[in-house]
């Protein structure tokens, strides 16, 4: 019992110390290079941006051309525009969404 | 100042390129195709047990694609896996080559891009007609769903595999776009500063010339990156072409 008080006390004291000098840093914070980080953020947004926008586009675009076909000019447009922002936030939530 | 005057399209190789429009861009392309093709003769020239450099670079980028597309597609991925390949290898050199003076960087034009990204969305819907047949259509049926909400829920899901060639097109043209004009653009700031501010602004413009040093560090990342984004999305479209989920 004496022998594992000691070792306890020893594994405190090793985490103190190491606490201490900064060696379990990298542990804590999974990527301590904050330029790598702040670069992954801007790529997550940027990919996250053209996701959601693309659809928006091909949505209207697809509307646009009924519209041209049918002489309904404005209506289909309109009615693809909240098909098309459903559409960018189902691949929104597929980018960024719990794996399959 | 024209920092989109880079990416202007020239013709090549003399009188001869200019008489059949044989624009900068295509001489970056076969300058890509041909390096891709030489660094792979050089490293497997030797066949060496214990590789060398050459061959150590060939064989890692070779093994990293090939654990990519198992990884992702299964076992299917052997198939294809020469189209990701050469995909990747022409993406990741194309951007590579950009980040050299006097290069072209051929990924900057929606143009490459939209093309490549078409080609890889007409290829992985092809590859869902092929081992599903029509069933294939069952795609963009959502599981689960009350039959009342089909008629909103499928369009929705076709416009968003529709998407698909917009979104990973502008992703890797806006990045390298992005990158290169962030260049030009603090190498004009030197220019101002030295012709604003004479011998004070030479001294100023060390800071826009130390960004353009770092910035060279993050536009290799982002090249690589891209290329790789750009392969494993090809896989994942591939994924969902032969396993419909």
């Amino acid at each position: 019992m004496n022998d594992g008080r000691d070792k306890d006390s020893f594994e405190q004291r090793l985490v103190a110390a190491r606490g201490k000098a900064g060696l379990d840093r990298a542990k804590s914070s999974a990527s301590p290079n904050s330029a790598a980080a702040g670069h992954n953020a801007v790529n997550l947004a940027m990919r996250l941006g053209v996701e959601l926008v693309a659809a928006m586009v091909i949505a209207v675009v697809i509307g646009w051309g009924l519209d041209k076909v049918f002489h309904t000019k404005p209506w289909l447009m309109i009615a693809m525009v909240p098909v098309g922002m459903a559409a960018g936030l189902r691949n929104l939530i597929r980018a960024v969404g719990p794996a399959k | 100042m024209d920092p989109l005057g880079q990416f202007r399209l020239t013709t090549g190789l003399g009188p001869l390129g200019a008489s059949v429009n044989f624009t900068n861009s295509n001489e970056a392309m076969l300058a890509a195709a041909a390096i891709i093709i030489i660094l792979f003769v050089l490293g497997l020239r030797a066949g060496a047990l214990v590789p060398g450099r050459t061959q150590a670079l060939v064989e890692i980028l070779y093994e990293f694609v090939h654990k990519m597309c198992i990884d992702t597609i299964g076992e299917e991925g052997k198939k294809f896996f020469p189209l990701v390949f050469t995909l990747f290898a022409f993406i990741l050199l194309g951007n590579l080559i950009g980040l050299f003076p006097y290069f072209f960087a051929f990924t900057s034009h929606i143009a490459v891009t939209l093309t490549l990204a078409l080609f890889v969305f007409i290829f992985s819907t092809g590859v869902g007609f092929y081992t599903h047949g029509f069933r294939f259509l069952l795609f963009f049926v959502p599981k689960g769903v009350p039959v009342w909400l089909l008629p909103l829920l499928v369009p929705i899901e076709i416009i968003s595999y529709l998407a698909r060639p917009v979104s990973l097109s502008v992703r890797l043209f806006a990045n390298m776009t992005a990158g290169h004009v962030m260049w030009e653009v603090f190498a004009g700031f030197m220019l101002l500063l030295t012709a604003g501010l004479g011998i004070f602004g030479v001294i100023a413009s060390i800071i826009p010339l130390g960004l353009n040093v770092a910035l060279v560090a993050l536009e290799l990342l982002v090249a690589c990156l891209q290329a790789y984004v750009f392969a494993i999305l090809t896989c994942l479209y591939l994924h969902d072409a032969v396993h419909m989920h």
